[in-house]
């Protein structure tokens, strides 16, 4: 452990490396959490499905660029609407009958079904293995190849950033995008002022889902997926949503690319298998640390 | 009183049933094994996730300590074999009747003891949260503890360990004894749940889930008693976890101890199947769920873990009150038909 | 002697102020009534008071203890308990399961695992009877009527033997009928009991019987305190009453 630390200290142009690849990575998972903060903003539920919504995107255009030879970058729209209708269907037949439930954990075990069921159901279909969508596009050599940037990183990281805008603009001057945000702030309200929040509710859920699938199809090109590797993503986004607050766009931004590096680093120093446990107890820590200080100031966190 | 009797007349006649039913089907002991495991495991995750409303995702997590503990109790207490070997998951001890039990006894409280150690230090970091930030921090706690045991090669690593053999020379077959002994251990904690739940710490439990705020106000210790009533599952579940090594025979991190997509499952959804918050709902739930597992989910080939997953959703969306819910809810609107009204 | 002593509180949350530079005494063994108009700040001053907040500023003084910063849970055991406005019961507990719990059970925390005991029970239906609902005692609190709810509630705080109980609008919702009774109750609680009470309340007939002494807030900020005649005289009160 101390000779991978020794290693990035003398070789900065690595540890830069590194830093690098988190940042465009990063990206994606911003995008991600944002679908997550989204849904626990504007509809109050913690979605335990969030990975493995992500997983199913993958494996779409993993199968849309094996079985039908479909470029993977091509595959994206075609994903973002497959997950948007399968957000839809979940919302009718799951979601929506959980609404005005009092008790908060049963829309979390609902959730936390769906994951198990979607984990089971991947691993029956596409099988147990890891699969990759990676469609070659090449390495970008800079600096006299000291920093090595591999392209496919590189147009994830843009397009994530290109859907990530025009999530932003969306929301803010699209009708529905507006009623997603006054429900967010007052659901009451916004239904005497005539908005439709069962519509609402329906659309929320399923942007989230499109945004997973869109993270899915970028994270199987850069990198690669099996059934059960969901939950990580949810950490992920948990991770990034709590570091940035509900309804802070730049501060997801900028806490997953930051998380992001920052695991890179970490996951180079101790080992790339302790990923999902390194990400999780920093996400207990954060959260115990913070509890015990809203204890001192008479709160608790809920 | 007459319900009572009754009561106990059914709970004294299944456990004469359950007593000689290895003799009737010794084709069937490891399954009946199991549905024992199943109760202790639905029983415990009912303490804190049906009594207080605490919806735990992470219980698991005693279980492999459980059972790692006392695998580890095992090979190095009679034997120090370790050199022997080139890897860890290849050792196999061999021991004496005497030596296999009390290593077994031993390796098991430790197990239990260590689990325990573990809740009240978890707990009194993230049990002092309440809701969502709750059910986050245990939901990667299985998965956190695969991956960390994984790495250890002094337990195996990823491959795990093998459990001693059992002495073959004692009277008692080993599927024999492990059935016998988690009877003990799910009667056991039956019993002793069944009176934590009638005592003040039973009703202050309860009052937690009815209203978290108003019992702070009035003073309880709220996190105390919950650290306490996962403390006291965290303690049958490791229990629980040791014998599952030892009767499966091998350990392995990911598939075994902290499998969170079986086990760890599995305790949830028995618990809410037969009905959260009552001592017999889980009971139910897991000899229901278990048994159809057994019996008619090996014909759903290679599906069964997806109707598994199924079955989660449904009975968590349309059915979250459960077998005995349902009944309860029932039989409270029949009482409140027929008692007279406008009474006092 | 004062049992509890609240010294130029101030509390804001964001920009709004609801409570600036309040200060009350409570001495012990007596009632004191909080009145005001809506949104003068009076259930921000009981919440300071009982450890749901902060406090920006100022000192909380209650049985010679600063207790400012300590938590509800902390100040609860004390011996200050609070009822609320919106009642807090719960719900899917028996009226008498209700109580019990409320029964000071942390101080034999040996004898947890065990049943209540008999003094507890008699406790129980001595105090479920006192405020006439002995023979509900076996319903779910949860299917009480608003009223008895308030009722029940009051009674859950008796079981814990409080020096000082802060009620929220123990009238509010009560049919009026039985609100004289609930003062009766509460006379004879702080007369036979000895515990002070400090109420906030809309209803001036109750509160102008009960009081000894009244402190009137009015925009976040002490108005007045006095007699109960000699609030229901003060021009200041009834021009904060009226909207002036």
């Amino acid at each position: 452990m101390i000779t991978y630390i020794q290693i990035l200290i003398s070789s900065p142009e690595f540890l830069a490396q590194l830093i690098i690849n988190g940042l465009l990575v990063g990206a994606i998972f911003a995008l991600i959490a944002y679908g997550l903060a989204l849904i626990w903003g504007v509809m109050d539920i913690i979605n335990f499905a969030q990975g493995e919504m992500v997983i199913f995107g993958g494996y779409l255009t993993y199968t849309l660029f094996y079985q039908f030879g479909i470029h993977p970058i091509l595959t994206i729209p075609i994903v973002a609407i497959a997950l948007y209708i399968f957000g839809l269907l979940i919302y009718k037949s799951v979601i929506n009958r959980l609404l005005g439930e009092k008790d908060i954990f049963i829309t979390i075990l609902a959730t936390f079904g769906l994951a198990i069921l979607m984990q089971q159901l991947m691993q029956a279909i596409f099988g147990p293995d890891v699969v990759t969508a990676n469609p070659e596009l090449g390495m970008l050599f800079l600096f006299d190849g000291q920093l090595i940037i591999s392209n496919v990183q590189l147009v994830s990281f843009f397009i994530a950033v290109f859907v990530g805008v025009a999530m932003f603009i969306l929301m803010k001057y699209s009708r529905m995008g507006q009623a997603i945000r006054a429900t967010a702030q007052n659901p009451r309200a916004s239904r005497i002022l005539g908005i439709n929040i069962e519509k609402v509710y329906a659309n929320t859920f399923a942007i989230n889902a499109a945004l997973c699938g869109i993270g899915g199809s970028l994270v199987v090109m850069v990198w690669t997926i099996h059934p059960f590797i969901g939950l990580v993503y949810t950490f992920r986004s948990f991770m990034i949503v709590i570091l940035a607050g509900l309804g802070n766009f730049l501060g997801i931004i900028f806490a997953g690319m930051g998380i992001s590096s920052l695991e890179n680093v970490t996951g180079f120093i101790i080992g790339a298998e302790f990923q999902a446990a390194v990400i999780f107890c920093l996400l207990v820590i954060i959260l115990v640390t913070r509890s015990i200080r809203a204890r001192k100031r008479r709160e608790y966190i809920q | 009183m007459m319900k009572e009797n009754k009561q106990n007349t059914l709970i004294w006649l299944g456990l004469a049933i359950s007593a000689i039913v290895p003799l009737l089907l010794p084709n069937h002991i490891t399954v009946l094994t199991y549905i024992w495991v199943m109760i202790i495991l639905a029983l415990t995750w009912d303490m804190l996730g049906g009594q207080t409303g605490y919806t735990s995702f992470g219980n698991i997590l005693f279980f492999g300590v459980g059972m790692y503990v006392c695998a580890v109790v095992q090979r190095d207490m009679f034997s120090s074999g370790l050199e022997r070997f080139e890897r860890v998951s290849e050792i196999v001890v061999n021991l004496s009747v005497s030596e296999y039990f009390i290593s077994l006894a031993i390796g098991t409280i430790s197990g239990a003891i260590v689990a325990v150690i573990l809740a009240i230090i978890l707990g009194s970091g993230i049990l002092g949260m309440r809701g969502h930030y709750f059910a986050i921090c245990t939901l990667g706690l299985g998965h956190a503890a695969a991956e960390i045991t994984s790495g250890i090669e002094y337990l195996g690593a990823g491959s795990g360990m093998v459990a001693p053999l059992y002495p073959s020379e004692f009277l008692m077959g080993k599927e024999v004894f492990y059935y016998y002994s988690f009877l003990l251990v799910a009667v056991a904690t039956f019993f002793l749940f069944k009176k934590i739940y009638k005592s003040q710490f039973g009703l202050a439990l309860n009052a937690i889930r009815d209203n978290e705020n108003k019992a702070e106000s009035m003073g309880i210790h709220t996190t105390q008693y919950k650290i306490a009533g996962w403390s006291i599952s965290a303690f049958f579940l490791a229990i629980a976890g040791a014998g599952v090594g030892n009767v499966i025979g091998f350990i392995d991190p990911v598939e075994i101890a902290f499998s969170g997509p079986t086990f760890g499952v599995w305790m949830i959804v028995m618990a809410i199947l037969g009905g959260k918050g009552t001592i017999w709902g889980p009971v139910l739930g897991a000899i229901i769920l278990y048994s159809a597992k057994e019996t008619f989910w090996t014909y759903l080939l290679g599906w069964d873990k997806v109707a598994l997953g199924l079955l989660i959703l449904i009975v968590v969306v349309y059915f979250p009150k459960g077998i005995l819910g349902y009944f309860k809810d029932k039989k409270q609107l029949s009482d409140s038909v027929l008692s007279p009204k406008g009474e006092g | 002697m004062n049992l509890l002593n609240v010294k130029s509180v101030d509390k804001s949350y964001g920009g709004v102020i609801a409570n600036h530079d309040v200060s009350l005494n409570v001495p012990e063994g007596k009632i004191v009534g909080i009145i005001g108009p809506n949104g003068s700040g009076k259930t921000t001053l009981f919440n300071s008071i009982v450890g749901h907040h902060p406090i920006d500023s100022g000192e909380i003084n209650f049985d010679g203890k600063e207790i400012s910063s300590l938590t509800i849970p902390k100040i609860a055991r004390l011996g200050m308990l609070r009822t609320f406005q919106q009642t807090h019961i719960y719900g899917k507990m028996t009226c008498v399961q209700n109580m019990q719990i409320s029964s000071d059970i942390d101080a034999n925390w040996k004898r947890i695992f065990n049943p209540f005991s008999k003094e507890v029970d008699e406790m129980v239906d001595e105090l479920l009877a006192f405020v006439g609902l002995y023979k509900k005692r076996f319903l779910l609190a949860g299917d009480l009527s608003f009223g008895q709810q308030k009722l029940l509630e009051f009674a859950m705080s008796l079981m814990k033997k409080p020096k000082m109980l802060l009620l929220d609008e123990p009238t509010a919702g009560v049919n009026p009928t039985l609100i004289n009774g609930l003062i009766d109750r509460l006379r004879q609680v702080n007369e036979e009991k000895g515990i002070t009470l400090l109420v906030i309340e809309h209803n001036m007939r109750v509160v102008m019987n009960l009081a000894e002494h009244i402190y009137c807030l009015a925009n976040g900020t002490m108005l007045a305190d006095g007699k109960p005649d000699e609030i229901q005289n003060d021009k200041r009160v009834i021009d904060a009453y009226l909207g002036n």
